[in-house]
């Protein structure tokens, strides 16, 4: 069904909200390793792909299939997959009755089966990366946006996912704080972790992005490698878009 | 000296004569005991009524039944819902009378059927009060623990609850202030709470003041040190986090 190398595939996806069609029969192969970057303009779709892909938006039609399986089947158990599937949220959406140390080690002690000791320890070496070790017994309204932005990104990755979706992840940033982010999130791809962005960070996805991918009125319009992507954009939505952005 | 003769005459029959200050007491004890049960009782079923209202809202409303527990989740809905409308649709007292008279018209029951009565009518108000606490918060909460791979009950366990029960606990707390001067109508399944008690000594003694008087005070009583105990529960929960 898949080669080894695929860690993402996703075939035909449509979805509705009511009678607005958003995606519109969307196709795409994601494989470990890629840093994959959606742009497009707001309400073109972006978002609502991403959050099919862990099926917090449930598609209308078409599959996906994460590691060979097809996680829009209703008998499997979409929480293991998610487990493997990271996510960041334009809005950080930390858990603001948790200090910083338990919105990292709640995830792994419940439903990894780590110990405290070990979930901690884990938290803190993440906590350490992003430089954000001190803060470990804050409470998230005690932080910056792009804190908790960095706390978001390592509560994820303290489930150790094999794939990091990110939706927008400094749009709610002050633009002082969005380095920071973006800085944690290079990081990570050059660590090798597989990435799908919906981002309108140009600078970034031409930096990281192995793949980009434009998105317009539920299809994606253009894709390829960002060498080819930005200097020779083919389609004139695209043309038009980047004319806009850069 | 007549005027002060005749007070301390009235606080006698009230209180002293036929030991009465015993009888308010045993009153007082019968009206905590219902209050009690029924908060309890109220808690619960309360809980579980806002559980599968708040369920629905989230997962079902709009959309279509998939699943064979789509369809039971609808029925649990369209219960609830009805059993909320005809609650609160409907005086308590009442409620009461139909508990006893009725229900329990064979065994005539009183303190079961207060307990029974309070407490559903309770429950009514604490369903629609945790249920406006829970869709109160923010949904990517609750989508920031289901990408984390929790299930929609550890969801509701750990994220959603915790924050829901500290933006209910006011509301929550008026409703058990409302409850204790509720169960004032229990006289009419022939319980002898607090209210029936101050009723009678003022039937008995043709004293109106000190009766109703200190049953009013003893109520006042009762909602002031249940308004301290939630103010500090309230500060507890405040405090920890920010």
């Amino acid at each position: 069904m898949t080669t080894d190398n695929v860690l993402i595939k996703v075939d035909n996806l449509c979805k509705s909200f009511g009678d607005t069609e958003v995606l519109k029969g969307i196709n795409a192969e994601i494989d470990k390793g890629d840093v994959m970057v959606v742009i497009g303009a707001s309400g073109s779709g972006k978002s609502t792909f991403l959050r099919c892909l862990n099926l917090l938006e449930e598609p209308t039609s078409g599959s996906i299939y994460f590691e060979g399986v097809d996680i829009t089947d209703f008998s499997i158990d979409i929480n293991i997959h998610r487990q493997k599937m990271g996510m960041v949220f334009q809005q950080f959406n930390l858990f603001p009755h948790m200090t910083v140390l338990r919105n990292l080690t709640l995830g792994p002690m419940k439903l990894l089966k780590q110990t405290k000791e070990e979930a901690e320890a884990n938290a803190m070496r993440l906590l350490d990366r992003v430089g954000l070790a001190d803060r470990a017994n804050a409470y998230p309204s005690q932080l910056s946006g792009g804190q908790k932005q960095r706390i978001a990104i390592v509560r994820a990755l303290a489930m150790n996912p094999d794939v990091m979706l990110f939706d927008e992840p400094t749009s709610a940033l002050d633009p002082e704080m969005v380095g920071e982010v973006l800085e944690v999130m290079k990081q990570l791809a050059r660590d090798g972790m597989t990435m799908v962005v919906v981002t309108h960070e140009m600078g970034f996805a031409r930096e990281v992005g192995t793949d980009i991918v434009f998105v317009d009125e539920g299809v994606i319009v253009e894709q390829g490698p960002p060498s080819e992507f930005f200097e020779n954009p083919k389609s004139p939505r695209l043309r038009e878009f980047l004319s806009k952005v850069l | 000296m007549d005027f002060f003769e005749s007070i301390a005459q009235s606080f006698t029959k009230t209180f002293i004569t036929d030991d009465r200050w015993l009888q308010l007491l045993s009153g007082l004890g019968v009206t905590v005991l219902i209050t009690l049960v029924a908060a309890a009782i109220g808690i619960v079923l309360g809980f579980l009524i806002a559980m599968v209202r708040s369920t629905y809202d989230m997962q079902l409303q709009g959309r279509k039944c998939m699943k064979p527990s789509d369809y039971v989740l609808k029925v649990l809905n369209f219960i609830c819902n009805f059993y909320i409308t005809v609650i609160r649709g409907t005086p308590v007292v009442i409620q009461l009378m139909i508990m006893y008279f009725i229900v329990f018209a064979s065994s005539r029951e009183g303190i079961v059927a207060a307990f029974l009565s309070f407490g559903m009518n309770s429950a009514a108000y604490v369903a629609e009060i945790v249920r406006s606490g829970i869709m109160s918060i923010d949904k990517g909460q609750f989508e920031a623990s289901r990408s984390i791979g929790f299930n929609y009950r550890d969801t509701m366990l750990y994220i959603i609850i915790p924050q829901a029960f500290k933006n209910i606990l006011p509301a929550l707390g008026n409703e058990f202030i409302v409850l204790v001067k509720e169960t004032s109508v229990a006289g009419y399944v022939a319980l002898q709470d607090l209210t029936y008690v101050g009723n009678m000594i003022r039937s008995r003694t043709y004293e109106a003041f000190f009766p109703l008087i200190t049953v009013a005070l003893i109520y006042l009583i009762i909602v002031l040190i249940l308004s301290f105990l939630l103010k500090k529960l309230e500060r507890r929960l405040r405090n920890s986090d920010h």
